[in-house]
């Protein structure tokens, strides 16, 4: 009798364990919406440098390490530039490769800017890592991420088309 | 739609002052649906244009990356007493202004 038992416990915290495997696979799908993956910037960042070499530096971005919120993070970018007539940012493109729409914005500078400095609040769609790349006036290219963590990301809910 | 904009009262030639600006647009993204749940269109501003006197001091493109009321601040070099004009578009065509005088001496 004993045997037999023990045999049925067994069988039922099996069927039990079975039962969430199910339920572990919505939670996935669940994430998979909220969440799309990282997009390749890759033909982004071409099509703005046209191929050019891209080096690290100079890009800084300020944003909190953790926001609760994806739909507005404070968020200031600057470049290391003198922003003389022969040397100074012309524009920075800011990526954020999670988005359905990985650039951000896109902000325009000249020589008679005291520095290349902005700031402003960005939504974001989950945990990634921000690209910022700013093109000089002797035509180099430079870029700075920034990681930050997203518990809620911006509203998204389906991706129409 | 309705907008802000801060200057520094006075500034001092070759000051650097910052030029704050809040707009007040939904900044729609395209991926959201009313409560009959229909689409709702993205509509969001795409561009700002700041002048200060006859020079442009800032661009930016916007997108559907950029929150709801967007907020923008920048920089500028104090050079003369001169009207900051700050005029934007958005997706529908929709155009806004906003200007201030910056005095200084």
């Amino acid at each position: 009798m004993a045997g037999v038992e023990g045999a049925g416990v067994r069988r039922r915290s099996v069927l039990r364990a079975m039962a969430v495997i199910p339920a572990l696979a919505n939670i996935r799908n669940a994430t998979a919406q909220n969440f799309l993956p990282p997009q390749d910037l890759r033909p982004f960042i071409d099509k703005l440098t046209g191929g050019a070499v891209v080096k690290t530096g100079k890009v800084t971005m300020d944003m909190p390490a953790i926001a609760e919120n994806g739909n507005s993070i404070p968020f200031i970018l600057r470049v290391a530039s003198p922003m003389t007539a022969a040397d100074h940012v012309k524009s920075v493109h800011v990526f954020a490769p999670r988005n359905p729409r990985p650039l951000v914005a896109a902000f325009h500078f000249g020589p008679h800017a005291p520095r290349a400095e902005v700031s402003t609040r960005v939504r974001l769609a989950g945990t990634q890592k921000v690209i910022a790349i700013a093109a000089m006036a002797d035509g180099s290219f430079w870029s700075g991420e920034t990681p930050i963590v997203v518990t809620a990301a911006a509203c998204l809910d389906e991706a129409l088309g | 739609m309705t907008a802000r904009l801060r200057v520094p009262d006075t500034a001092r030639p070759g000051d650097i002052v910052e030029v704050r600006l809040l707009i007040q647009h939904d900044m729609e993204t395209g991926f959201r649906r009313d409560m009959q749940g229909r689409a709702v269109p993205m509509n969001v501003i795409t561009e700002v244009r700041a002048r200060y006197g006859e020079s442009e001091v800032f661009r930016a493109e916007l997108g559907s990356g950029v929150s709801a009321n967007p907020y923008l601040a920048f920089p500028v070099r104090a050079l003369k007493t001169g009207e900051i004009r700050i005029e934007w578009v958005d997706s529908a065509g929709v155009r806004g202004g906003v200007s201030a005088v910056l005095n200084v001496a």
